[in-house]
């Protein structure tokens, strides 16, 4: 019996040379991983995660070096090894799956040559490998091998080229396998897969497992122990399900609270967060790492620095108040906005937005591609519609169709506030513009990184309010200082500005003109959780207080819940569930909506049956035959109903009041097999 | 892959064509009177008719764009102004000549330029990178006739190493003479190309250097030096056949410079010839044949490109 | 609380941004490559304003006691075989070159950006067939289609030179800025700006082309390097400049026919000048391209 762990941390320090300083990333990190453990680092952008990832491969950026502490792999130390030796390990006991897949493929070289690279390294002839890549490939469930063989990287699905880099991961039989984020960015249903597959493949394997995530919810359902980083230190550590349950550092437990979890809604409920933002790099400190922004912070925490603490068995945390960090005080931003609208425009009634029959088709090569297809929607005055999908559901060209950003195919009517407006952007009054607005997923691209955040928002207001120069830019000021940008502020570019200040512009911006629809797509998916919830805290007060209408996009499951008081589902650019936020969450569900939100990694750690999605998401330029979902679909199988599927495209009915599906599946059918 | 090659093949030709009608209103639209420039302040009417006849510049602009594209198409450049005969006999032979300069020159810049590039990106930060990089682009802003007097100058008439014409007197005429002759005029292109292909090659290594799936070979247990060679040269080397052939133009209008201070009878030296005497057919012809020549690069380094990258050939072939 | 210690940060970040600004300006003045190229610049630069006076001889004046004589003290750097002095023509033929390449490449910036905004903007039709034509146009080499230009108008005057160098460069200006503008106008900026009504103008010139200027101030100087070697080598060609006017191509075509009897200084120093001004404004493009990281 062997206690010497697969792979430990001692006091591991990582720092970056950035313009001719040291800056530190890692800080004195230790941990170790037990053989066939799985043990999960989690932590916000920047927190160094991923920095200790490649440290465990001994591979950095150029810049980066280790300035102390060691890695011991098998107890030795990889530190100090020759990169002939670590070029031994790397070939046979250590391996490595990116974050993207796609990119860490070589584009001009066959998939099976490049896997069989692995084992020609191994000592194989060329012919020996290629055969043994047939092998491999059908482990990760690959299910035509030697099609994929001679493929290239482009020519995989997210979720395909990440099969074969763990096929490539394995192939070595690897003790120690590190995994960088290794399903962010693919859709919900996909990650859902792979995940399935690392875990039954672990079972088999019995590989140990660095897990990198900023995922709560998929680290506490794929590891066996959690490390909890913050600005490049171990916070806490411990068991996964102790953890979760019994949170003991202040960042750990707040970072959990402000997460939106199921059953939490906007109208009951108001999110934590934790205040401030997290450290820029490399920054000092002479006490705690967290002090900042702690709510139990004292004057010791920001001297001296905390030891790690036991809190159980085997669970640790660096914090002096580790006994009542569980039952800290909520942090609720309880400033609430104070912005003035002043709606020059009284709404005629509850219906705000009618959308009707919104199709549109763009021209790729000749061929017609339909990228969104007979959708119908709407939104009442005060309310949030969330639309929800996977990629290429045409979730934000819906969004753009409605704005006007692209013009829509004939037969499509975008109906605001009873009147009917023109397709395109340009042949709309301004004050039809100024009803609706929108806020971008990524405000780097959103604002204009030359012009000043005074200008971004009061050349909106005057635009839009038809204010002169000066009557604007204090319009502007008020504003912002509303959304709770302070007046220090005003003169910076966006580039100063923090990511959540950024957006707060940007949200600004789209009030400019008291809107009285506003589109937010992904407003808060290249954010922070911990940002996150301040900026969701701010657009439901922004609409309690005007009665502004929100259509907003996302693809956490989580988010759209806690927002939206009705929730269109959406699949290849057609809407296959509509309704009342917690019919379309408790069900009966659309086939589709039952297996998206099965694939959701719940944070609760409550296991629900998955129901799994077979294949990949179809192209909109060929999109199959009958209901789109057909070949897909989990509930088809035995519904009596298949011959139908497979050739009649299902209409959009109400199948209970308020309550729309595309199946041809009967309600009381899915009620009964969803149970 | 066949529709892919079509439909290049028609692109390059309307961009010929194209090249042609500009070449046409330059000259005949243009402020500027073909007959008087060539003949001088002194001719007289009569001249200018009797000139602008035999030429054909009496009729209407369409019709004599019509007729000089039609005979352009029959392999009819025209008729020399200077020497009163069909261009294509003065060019052809000059096209020869320089075709074999132009030719030894190619084969001494593409290794010479790639190598330089590679070899900068390896050193990424180091010395030899600056000086390539720096050293390289500072020599391409001297123009070829400044190179090509300084080598002159250097190599033939201080050192005498090198002749200092391109071309062998009579007798002496293998290839191995004929190729040492062409040593020095190339050298001076090469000056003036080296810089920008190295500097791109250069651009494209860094590029896979830094990139995810040379990241995954190295972390395979591959070592850096099978890594480079087997991951990082083909990715990289790729967009240098585009890069390559956007210098043929360049390269072809260096020749102009190099063969006068080199005393070659060349395309360059005819045209010179044509600019002093104002021969606007020749000049036209030259323009013409040059576009030719830099279209039918450009479509077979385009070509070359779609079936050596497997993303492009997919999908032409889809 | 949570407003003092977001600003806190922010003013940081603030701080620190205007430091990087600050050391992304003194790393221009501190970087060798740039200083070096800036130095030789403005010694051209001043010579093309004061050359008159700084001169010690007149452009045409000849000296037949001195005719191709090797440099002395009298003619620092000789005569040539007119019994000119050829340091008083190399001051003098500075002017001229140096307006004519920033004339040239100012015209071809204005023409370029111009067209890259409109091309990279509008796309569709209007896009592809300027395209078609920028492309004809990029398959003359530059010199052939300038010699035939300048042979096809009338006389041979260094303004009709600016204009044909600075059309000949529009099309390559105008496909870097398109390439910049494309990329520009997918972001979401822009689409905002037209959320708000901006007209199309508002939103080429003040939104789009602040944020394309790096990749054009590059751009201009690259041109600039290689209008001083277009100008030069037409000059050369004897097809640029009116003839006998002291500019370096047109001295180093007089001189050149006599290095091999080893009279070498008529034609190394206006060649040293051509040299020496064309590396100086790439090694200023050059750490501008390193410091924009482009």
């Amino acid at each position: 019996m062997s206690t010497t762990p697969t792979l430990e941390f001692r006091d591991l320090e990582v720092a970056y040379t950035v313009r001719g300083i040291d800056r530190e990333v890692v800080r004195k990190v230790s941990f170790s991983i037990a053989p066939g453990e799985a043990y999960g680092l989690v932590g916000e952008s920047g927190c160094g995660k991923s920095t200790a990832a490649f440290a465990a491969m001994r591979y950095l950026p150029r810049n980066g070096k280790i300035t102390g502490g060691s890695i011991l792999f098998e107890g030795q130390d990889i530190v100090g090894m020759s990169a002939g030796e670590i070029n031994k390990l790397r070939q046979s006991a250590i391996s490595m799956v990116y974050q993207n897949p796609a990119t860490a493929l070589n584009p001009t070289i066959r998939i099976g040559e490049q896997v069989a690279e692995v084992f020609e390294l191994q000592g194989f002839s060329k012919s020996e490998a290629l055969a043994k890549v047939e092998e491999a490939l059908v482990k990760v469930q690959i299910a035509d091998p030697t099609k994929v063989m001679r493929r290239y990287a482009h020519q995989l699905s997210g979720g395909m080229a990440q099969r074969v880099v763990i096929a490539m991961a394995l192939a070595s039989n690897p003790r120690l396998l590190v995994m960088d984020e290794p399903t962010t960015g693919l859709d919900a249903t996909v990650e859902a897969e792979v995940l399935d597959l690392v875990r039954k493949l672990r079972k088999e394997s019995g590989t140990a497992v660095l897990f990198i995530s900023h995922n709560l919810g998929v680290i506490r359902h794929m590891c066996d122990r959690v490390g909890v980083l913050y600005a490049g230190a171990l916070v806490e550590q411990g068991a996964t399900e102790d953890l979760f349950s019994n949170p003991s550092h202040p960042y750990t437990v707040g970072l959990l609270r402000c997460i939106p979890r199921g059953g939490l809604h906007k109208n009951t409920d108001r999110l934590d967060t934790i205040p401030g933002t997290p450290p820029a790099l490399g920054t000092h400190f002479s006490g705690c790492v967290f002090a900042d922004r702690c709510a139990l912070v004292e004057d010791k925490c920001r001297t001296t620095q905390p030891e790690m603490v036991s809190v159980g068995q085997s669970h640790v945390a660096r914090c002096f108040h580790t006994n009542t960090a569980g039952s800290m005080p909520r942090a609720i931003d309880t400033v609430t906005v104070s912005v003035s609208q002043n709606p020059n425009r009284a709404t005629t009634g509850t219906r705000l937005l009618d959308v009707d029959h919104l199709s549109k088709a763009f021209t790729q090569d000749g061929n017609a591609v339909h990228v969104v297809n007979d959708v119908s929607l709407q939104v009442g005055v005060g309310e949030t519609l969330g639309l929800v999908g996977e990629s290429g559901a045409g979730k934000t060209t819906i969004a753009k169709l409605i704005l006007g950003l692209y013009g829509s195919d004939s037969g499509s009517h975008v109906v605001l506030d009873g009147k009917d407006l023109a397709g395109t952007l340009n042949k709309r009054d301004v004050k039809d513009v100024g009803a609706m607005q929108i806020v971008f997923q990524n405000p780097d691209q959103a604002l204009n990184r030359r012009h000043s955040v005074t200008r971004i928002v009061g050349r909106a207001v005057q635009k839009l309010r038809g204010l002169s120069a000066d009557a604007s830019t204090d319009r502007a000021h008020e504003l912002l200082s509303g959304m709770r940008v302070e007046a220090t502020l005003h003169s910076a570019r966006p580039v100063q500005l923090s990511g959540g200040l950024k957006q707060r512009v940007a949200i600004s911006r789209a009030f400019a003109g008291a809107p009285q629809l506003v589109v937010c797509d992904e407003p808060t998916s290249a954010l922070d959780v911990s940002v996150q919830a301040t900026i969701l805290n701010l657009l439901v007060d922004l609409q309690k207080q005007d009665g502004t209408s929100f259509i907003f996009i996302s693809h956490d499951l989580g988010v759209v819940r806690y927002i939206s008081d009705k929730i269109a589902v959406l699949y290849l650019g057609r809407v296959v569930e509509f309704g009342e936020s917690n019919r379309v969450f408790q069900g009966p569900h659309h086939p589709y909506t039952e297996a998206l939100l099965s694939s959701v990694p719940n944070i609760d750690g409550s296991i629900r049956k998955r129901i799994p999605l077979t294949g990949v998401i179809p192209s909109p330029s060929n999109p199959p035959t009958g209901c789109v979902l057909h070949p897909r679909c989990p509930r088809m199988a035995g519904s009596g109903v298949e011959h139908l599927c497979s050739s009649v495209e299902p209409a959009l009915t109400e199948v209970e009041p308020g309550h729309f599906m595309r199946c041809h599946i009967p309600l009381d059918q899915l009620r009964t097999v969803q149970i | 892959m066949k529709r892919f090659i079509l439909k290049r093949l028609g692109l390059s030709v309307i961009t010929v064509l194209l090249v042609c009608i500009i070449v046409f209103f330059l000259t005949h639209i243009l402020p500027g009177d073909v007959a008087r420039q060539y003949l001088g302040r002194g001719a007289t009417e009569d001249d200018l008719r009797e000139f602008r006849h035999v030429f054909e510049l009496d009729r209407p602009l369409l019709s004599q764009l019509f007729t000089w594209i039609n005979h352009l198409l029959h392999g009819n450049l025209g008729q020399s102004m200077q020497y009163r005969g069909p261009v294509t006999d003065l060019l052809l032979p000059a096209i020869g000549y320089s075709s074999k300069l132009a030719g030894v020159a190619f084969f001494i810049i593409v290794p010479v330029s790639i190598a330089g590039g590679v070899i900068s990106a390896m050193n990424r930060g180091k010395k030899i990178d600056r000086a390539i990089t720096v050293g390289g682009l500072s020599a391409s802003v001297i123009p070829e006739f400044v190179w090509a007097i300084l080598l002159v100058l250097v190599f033939g008439v201080i050192f005498q190493i090198f002749p200092v014409t391109a071309f062998p007197r009579r007798g002496s005429h293998d290839l191995l003479t004929q190729i040492w002759y062409l040593i020095l005029p190339s050298i001076s292109l090469l000056l003036v190309l080296f810089g920008y292909i190295a500097r791109i090659t250069r651009a494209g290594v860094i590029e896979a250097l830094d990139s995810d799936y040379m990241r995954t070979a190295v972390l395979k247990g591959l070592s850096r030096r099978k890594a480079v060679v087997k991951h990082v040269l083909r990715n990289a080397l790729l967009p240098t056949i585009a890069v390559v052939a956007s210098q043929i133009p360049y390269l072809i209008g260096g020749l102009i410079a190099v063969e006068i201070v080199f005393n070659y009878p060349g395309f360059g030296t005819i045209l010179k010839g044509a600019v002093d005497a104002r021969d606007y057919s020749v000049l036209q012809a030259g323009v013409i044949i040059s576009s030719f020549v830099i279209v039918l690069f450009q479509l077979i380094a385009d070509i070359l490109f779609a079936v050596l990258n497997p993303r492009i050939r997919q999908k032409v072939s889809e | 609380m949570t407003e003092s210690t977001t600003s806190t940060i922010a003013n940081k970040s603030d701080l620190e941004r205007k430091q990087i600004r600050r050391e992304r300006i003194s790393l221009v003045l501190k970087d060798k490559t740039f200083l070096v190229g800036a130095f030789i610049l403005s010694f051209w630069i001043i010579l093309a304003i004061f050359g008159s006076i700084i001169a010690p001889h007149g452009a045409g004046d000849q000296d037949f006691n001195f005719v191709s004589h090797s440099p002395t003290s009298k003619f620092f750097f000789g005569t040539d075989a007119n019994g000119r002095d050829v340091f008083s023509r190399v001051i003098l033929g500075t002017r001229l070159i140096v307006v004519m390449a920033f004339s040239a490449t100012i015209l071809g910036t204005v023409l370029g950006t111009s067209l890259g905004l409109a091309t990279g903007y509008f796309k569709g039709k209007f896009d592809m067939i300027v395209m078609r034509l920028v492309e004809a146009i990029s398959a003359i080499p530059v010199l052939i289609i300038a010699l035939l230009a300048i042979a096809a108008l009338e006389g041979r005057s260094p303004t009709l030179t600016v204009i044909v160098i600075g059309f000949v460069f529009t099309p390559n200006i105008g496909r870097t800025v398109r390439a910049a503008v494309l990329g520009e106008s997918e972001l979401e900026y822009v689409a905002a700006a037209r959320l708000r009504t901006e007209r199309t103008r508002h939103i080429l010139f003040r939104e789009i082309l602040p944020n394309v200027l790096p990749p054009i101030i590059v751009e201009f100087t690259v041109r600039l390097g290689y209008a001083i070697f277009a100008i030069a080598t037409l000059s050369f060609l004897g097809a640029g400049v009116e003839y006998g006017s002291p500019n370096w191509g047109s001295q180093i075509a007089e001189n050149w026919g006599n290095i091999y009897s080893n009279v070498w200084w008529p034609t190394a120093f206006p060649a040293l000048a051509i040299a020496s001004l064309a590396v100086s404004i790439n090694l200023i493009s050059d750490s501008l391209l390193e410091i924009f990281e482009l």
